[in-house]
């Protein structure tokens, strides 16, 4: 029967993770010690019968109560201190990574790469690179959990939500959704395959897909209408897409934005709040008529042209 | 009433006399005896659940019914049996009598939160019946106010309206510990209980108000549709998260400062021993009461909430680890140079202080940022707070009841028979439970109904040491009802215990005391024990 002990430990941040596990560990025994040792001896010697010394006492219980609060006080802190510096690096991607969208729907994870490969509750990963996951829900809340890689985020429907690791080892792993999602929650889990380089690169090309992702965001770009007016050689009056990614954006309440998904996803779903400055508030909110597959893709393409130029207007 | 052997028992026996009874001993034994009504059905769905989670592909129930179990069971076991548990029964019984008073400050107010609680409790019972909730007792939306298809409105009914019956219970103690001590009881005599009890009610009542607001929202959106948590609808499903623990987390504390309570009175009567540092332990309780509302934010690392708050709320939650660890100590400090017999209370109160270390200590784990993203939402979690609420709590109930027992009934259940079944709770949850935090670590979702084979064996030891923690329950009721006809009359005061509940008479006369004492000692003033451990008597 195979009995493990301990989790694969497969990402750059796990063994961090860890570390500060066997601290603990270590730190718990360690107090157990200290209690239970004096509990037991007092429970033998002072037990009713047996002859012991029990005269009154006079100790000096403040110093004594101080001593015991001071102390794990500080230990506190130190621990406070070294788990929130590994949850900083969890929480702040390195500068290159590879972008992989995470949909989670009631009971199935669906992945979408970059080069318009999908697949569903399987994620297929090269080894030694950054990974930034973007997680969107399309119904309730669900968790993105690879335990080897001691990672977890929730996917909140009505928001993206991003976690970032660097698988070390290859093989494979396991996911699951670890925020209860309703009937099936069980079965929505599946498979992380850490591959070497070439290899995952012979994974994506053995199937190509038609369009990339920023590809087909393009295609929605023109079917939901987005391109009559955005496009610059159209007369109605909108910001163009081109060189919007990762911009300052002014917007027409005298405040600035950088223009990232959240602000792209805002802008689509409710324009009307997030209207640039110079313009009216003439676009139609998409909330509720693009899906979060759809959304990921519109936002692909205009990270896609965020370093072209915009057409001329005629 | 003249015959001076009438007690509040036999002080009338007509189901009116109950039903319509304003003395707080009867309406603790009331709640008692509704509160064990919802421990064995959600002890059975626990049960259920463990035998489920025998074999990774369980097909004992369907999914859905797995998901109603575990919602059942948490509902339940949280507002129905562990926040009721020692307030409202060993504190409705005890704090009148422990600090010399006749009986609460309203007694009439007292028992409407019995019948709250139990229409509470008919529309909770009623939501299972007609076939129950699969939320989860966190009710998390937009999950349950817009895509589950089960009673979650009339669960949620059921929760708010006990809620009020909490906020009562509260303020009646609250002001009875204020207004009705006995001559000469300052606050600094008072029994720790009765400081535990204190500030659990602080609690009850600025907690509990935010707990029926947020149900009571997240109905409003499950029934007319007014977003207020669901996206779709503009809401904001995190919000809910913020509301909902910012009174569970407190709630939390009501689940354990009671018990603490207990500990800090049985252990001076079988240590025969003042408490090592009365002041601490007593002021430690208020802290806890306090810190515990700054720390909700713990349950929400990976939610999405912002790394700052995320860090603000890990260093508050090691702080609230404090108070908890000041307690530990003084207990232990305690038995120092005591006289320790181990009477079926005092091991109960020691195992107590075993499990609350361990759930103590695996709190640090989940307040630790990094650590925490990993094992939340993991079996870690589940068995970290059924270590703090079990192994704690329900441990300090049993140990309570297994003290006053003697006091509420007259009665002396069988010593040994007693002993045996402390040591059987403490080995059937210590098997439960543990295996649990293994498991959570290698990465096991809680509320799953299958797993990953290699998490089979920490299942099944699960599984066989709850069968033994079920003996465990099992043994104290037969033989507590057993005693109730059989058992040996108890003394006025079988543990020579200090106290002004132990002054009076066994059972209590109906209005607790001929005369009402004059307190002039500090509490746990137990005389000088000689090398032997007996006292010396001047």
């Amino acid at each position: 029967m195979n009995v493990p002990f301990f989790p694969p430990e497969a990402s750059s941040l796990a063994p961090e993770t860890d570390h500060l596990y066997f601290f603990l560990l270590g730190l718990s025994l360690f107090v157990m010690v200290f209690v239970f040792v004096p509990l037991t001896f007092f429970l033998f010697k002072y037990r009713r019968g047996r002859r012991a010394n029990r005269a009154a006492l006079n100790l000096p219980t403040n110093r004594i109560e101080i001593t015991w609060t001071v102390i794990p006080t500080l230990i506190s802190l130190g621990i406070f201190g070294a788990g929130a510096s590994v949850y900083f690096k969890e929480e702040v991607p390195p500068q290159h990574y590879l972008d992989v969208n995470v949909i989670g729907k009631q009971w199935m994870w669906k992945i979408q790469h970059q080069e318009g490969n999908s697949e569903i509750n399987e994620l297929h990963v090269p080894v030694n690179q950054a990974i930034k996951l973007t997680l969107g829900s399309e119904d309730v809340i669900h968790s993105f959990f690879i335990p080897a890689f001691r990672l977890k985020q929730d996917v909140v429907p009505g928001r993206f939500a991003t976690e970032w690791f660097q698988p070390t080892r290859t093989g494979t792993y396991r996911f699951y959704c670890s925020e209860y999602c309703g009937m099936d929650h069980a079965k929505m889990e599946g498979f992380v395959y850490v591959m070497p380089a070439a290899e995952y690169k012979q994974w994506l090309e053995q199937a190509p897909p038609r369009n990339t992702l920023a590809q087909s965001g393009e295609k929605l770009y023109r079917i939901l209408g987005c391109s009559g007016c955005h496009d610059g050689q159209t007369l109605v009056h909108a910001p163009p897409m081109e060189g919007l990614y990762g911009a300052l954006v002014p917007l027409g309440d005298g405040t600035t934005v950088r223009a990232d998904e959240t602000y792209l996803r805002a802008s689509i779903l409710q324009p009307a709040s997030h209207t640039v400055a110079g313009y009216q508030p003439v676009m139609p909110a998409y909330q509720g008529r693009v899906s979060e597959e759809q959304l990921m893709e519109l936002i692909a393409y205009i990270k896609s042209v965020a370093h072209s130029e915009p057409l001329k207007k005629p | 009433m003249s015959d001076a052997r009438q007690n509040y028992l036999s002080a009338g026996d007509t189901v009116k006399s109950w039903l319509l009874t304003t003395d707080h001993k009867r309406i603790g034994i009331l709640f008692l005896l509704s509160i064990l009504f919802f421990f064995s059905i959600a002890a059975a769905a626990a049960a259920l659940m463990r035998l489920e989670l025998l074999h990774p592909q369980g097909h004992l129930v369907v999914p859905d019914t797995y998901n109603k179990l575990f919602t059942i069971h948490g509902v339940l076991m949280v507002w129905f049996f562990l926040i009721p548990s020692i307030p409202s029964v060993l504190g409705n019984f005890l704090v009148p009598l422990m600090i010399g008073a006749r009986d609460v400050a309203f007694p009439r107010l007292n028992l409407l939160s019995w019948y709250l609680f139990l229409t509470g409790g008919f529309f909770a019972f009623h939501a299972v019946i007609l076939g129950g909730v699969d939320t989860g007792w966190t009710f998390y939306t937009p999950y349950s106010s817009a895509y589950s298809n089960s009673h979650v409105v009339e669960m949620a009914l059921g929760i708010f309206i006990a809620g009020f019956g909490s906020i009562l219970t509260g303020l009646n103690f609250i002001i009875t510990i204020q207004t009705m001590r006995a001559p000469g009881l300052t606050w600094f005599r008072l029994p720790l209980f009765v400081w535990s009890m204190f500030a659990t009610s602080i609690i009850l009542v600025l907690a509990t108000p935010v707990l029926a607001i947020t149900l009571l929202l997240m109905g409003v959106e499950r029934v007319w549709g007014i977003g207020l948590f669901n996206p779709k609808l503009g809401g904001d499903p995190v919000l809910f998260q913020h509301l909902f623990w910012f009174y569970s987390h407190p709630a939390v504390y009501i689940m354990i400062l009671p018990g603490m309570g207990v500990v800090s009175e049985v252990i001076t009567c079988f240590a025969r021993k003042q408490i090592f540092g009365y002041k601490f332990v007593a002021f430690s309780s208020v802290a806890i009461a306090i810190i515990g509302f700054l720390v909700w934010g713990h349950h929400m690392f990976v939610s999405t909430q912002s790394l700052y708050a995320g860090l603000t709320f890990s260093l508050l939650s090691f702080l609230v680890a404090i108070p908890s660890a000041i307690k530990v100590f003084n207990w232990t400090a305690t038995l120092y140079r005591g006289s320790i017999s181990f009477e079926a209370p005092m091991l109960y109160i020691i195992g107590f202080i075993g499990l609350f270390v361990v759930g103590g200590l695996t709190g640090l784990f989940l307040a630790t940022l990094a650590v925490d993203v990993h094992v939340h939402g993991t079996y870690f979690v589940v068995a970290h707070f059924h270590y703090i609420m079990v192994g704690g709590m329900v441990t300090a109930f049993m140990g309570g009841l297994h003290y006053w027992w003697p006091k509420m009934t007259g009665r002396l259940y069988p010593r040994r028979l007693a002993q045996v079944a402390a040591i059987i709770l403490f080995i059937g949850f210590n098997l439960t439970f543990f295996p649990q935090f293994i498991l959570g670590y290698l990465g096991m979702p809680r509320r799953v109904h299958d797993y990953a084979p290699e998490f089979q064996f920490y299942n099944v030891c699960s599984t066989c040491g709850a069968a033994i923690l079920g003996l465990g329950y099992l043994l104290p009721l037969l033989y507590f009802v057993w005693s109730l006809r059989y058992g040996q009359k108890a003394a006025d005061n079988p543990w020579q215990a200090t106290g002004l509940e132990w002054k009076t008479t066994s059972p209590p006369p109906k209005h607790n005391f001929e005369v009402i004492p004059v307190v002039t000692e500090d509490p746990y003033n137990y005389p000088p024990l000689n090398d032997y451990g007996e006292h010396e008597h001047a």
